[in-house]
């Protein structure tokens, strides 16, 4: 596989550009796959990257019923951050960051990470505790997070309103510096490339229908679309969906699928620094790189698996936006998109083993699963390649509710939902 | 924005009047100190959280008030039936020959 460099860029723009190959092959199902990866989202796309890279193991697809990236990768606000409050979180969303770092270089391809800091607004009293307590927490784990005053708020992000006579008035800010955005297309496809140099296929458009287990109750493979192909073992990371996969090898979740919604307005020159999230109003918003100003939504509350969602959500969002950031009053929006994400009850994921034998899972993301991208990835290879989890992961299991040690981020974390 | 029909009320209204209430037919635990910690997990965790063909509660909030089941198709969003609590949980075969 060429490598990507501004020295091939000039090369190929004075040869008319013909000498750009495909990023990666289109694979089509072999008979059998040492690991097969249910779903070719980030998570699993650089499942399979880290399975080559670290673990040697090569002989590896990612299935997915449509198109790679085209799930919840290709459908959130791009917003990467780790000031959560309890250890366990705090530690693997901030092994992700560790790895946003030097992701670009170690792909080859451009992801876009940008380091543009996540002010998260408080607008009360009770704001103003919770996201200081956050604060000292997170600084107590070595996570970069700071408190800020109303007007050092404004001054980091001058679109802000910060009047008396706002309805919600900005009370303070906490805000992570190190925390950003990334292009979460080319996150996809950056482990996709990479993931293929190493050898891994990668089969798009091919539901998986079955999760086959032998007599011994261990998984065998998969039954798709294209017919069945053998694996010794198998991940699933289907977002969404993977309540429904999973029941196929006999396994319950605990998860609920919920359409999350956001939205792009018409892009703009650039007026906007920063990510900032407001949790009291409910809205968080960001500007691309190509000037769009992108928002994002809440979740319905009911559970579908419908990738549209309600919009009264919207026009609650986007109210509260003109509230907090008056000059996008007349801003045009061009499209609104839904994505189904799994919620578990606790709102922290579960990565890890299951009670069937040789299958792993890496699902209850819910509504914050990007920034977790190459974190989860790691810990999720690392898991299948050994058997049994890394440290990081080794809280966020499947049994926990069972014994009851629980991640309560619901109650807890900084999340808006 | 769904149109919900509130058995109670017998009308068919906005979303906005009501609110989901989570998956329905969920009994609870008749005898709590008797149950293991499986049994806890599965009443209190484990969803059906269908693709298709869904029971679930929801409840007339800003109208009567009253918690009603609800058969909705959680991939296309439609309705296929609400009735009132307490009524059995109707036969899903034929609910959609019916369709």
């Amino acid at each position: 596989m060429p490598r990507y460099s501004a020295f091939a860029v000039v090369k190929n723009a004075l040869t008319g550009h013909k000498g750009w190959r495909e990023q990666w092959p289109d694979a089509q199902p072999k008979k059998e796959y040492d690991v097969i990866i249910v779903g070719a989202g980030g998570h699993g796309l650089g499942a399979a990257y880290y399975l080559a890279r670290e673990h040697g193991i090569t002989n590896v697809a990612v299935i997915d019923k449509g198109w790679l990236g085209g799930g919840n990768t290709g459908r959130n606000t791009t917003i990467i951050r780790s000031n959560y409050l309890y250890d366990e979180s705090a530690k693997l969303y901030d092994h992700a960051l560790d790895l946003w770092d030097g992701l670009s270089q170690e792909l080859n391809y451009n992801v876009m990470f940008s380091r543009r800091g996540v002010m998260m607004l408080a607008h009360n009293v009770h704001d103003v505790q919770s996201f200081q307590r956050h604060v000292h927490s997170n600084r107590l784990n070595g996570v970069d997070n700071r408190w800020l005053s109303a007007e050092e708020a404004k001054e980091f992000c001058p679109p802000l309103n910060i009047s008396r006579e706002a309805r919600y008035p900005v009370m303070g800010a906490a805000l992570q510096m190190r925390a950003g955005t990334a292009r979460h297309d080319a996150v996809a496809w950056g482990y996709a490339r990479a993931a293929a140099a190493r050898g891994v296929d990668i089969i798009q458009n091919c539901p998986v229908i079955a999760i086959r287990r032998g007599p011994d109750g261990a998984v065998t493979g998969v039954d798709t679309a294209k017919g069945f192909i053998g694996a010794k073992k198998v991940a699933v990371s289907a977002a969404g969906h993977t309540s429904v996969v999973m029941e196929s090898a006999g396994v319950r979740m605990p998860l609920e699928s919920f359409p999350l919604q956001a939205l792009v307005s018409e892009p703009v020159k650039p007026v906007f620094p920063c990510v900032v999230m407001s949790n009291t109003v409910h809205a968080y918003i960001s500007q691309s790189d190509k000037g769009e100003l992108v928002i994002g939504s809440g979740t319905d509350q009911y559970t579908s698996y419908s990738q549209r969602g309600g919009l009264p959500l919207i026009e609650h969002t986007v109210a509260a936006i003109c509230e907090i950031f008056p000059i996008f009053n007349r801003m045009r929006m061009l499209r609104k998109w839904g994505g189904i994400v799994d919620v578990t009850p606790d709102r922290s994921a579960i990565i890890g083993k299951t009670p069937v034998k040789n299958l792993f899972v890496n699902c209850g993301w819910g509504t914050g699963g990007f920034k977790a991208t190459p974190g989860a990835a790691h810990v999720l290879a690392h898991t299948v390649a050994t058997g049994e989890p890394h440290a990081l992961n080794a809280p966020f299991t499947l049994d926990r509710f069972r014994t009851g040690r629980l991640i309560d981020e619901a109650a807890a974390a900084a999340v808006a939902h | 924005m769904l149109l919900i029909h509130c058995p109670y009320c017998d009308e068919t209204l906005p979303e906005l009047e009501f609110a989901y209430a989570g998956e329905a037919h969920v009994i609870r635990p008749e005898d709590p100190s008797a149950m293991s910690d499986e049994e806890w997990r599965d009443f209190l965790f484990i969803r059906t959280n269908a693709r298709g063909p869904h029971f679930e509660r929801w409840r007339h909030v800003h109208g009567c008030a009253r918690f009603f089941n609800a058969v909705r198709d959680t991939v296309s969003d439609r309705f296929l039936l609400t009735y009132k609590a307490g009524e059995p949980r109707p036969d899903l075969a034929s609910l959609e020959a019916a369709q």
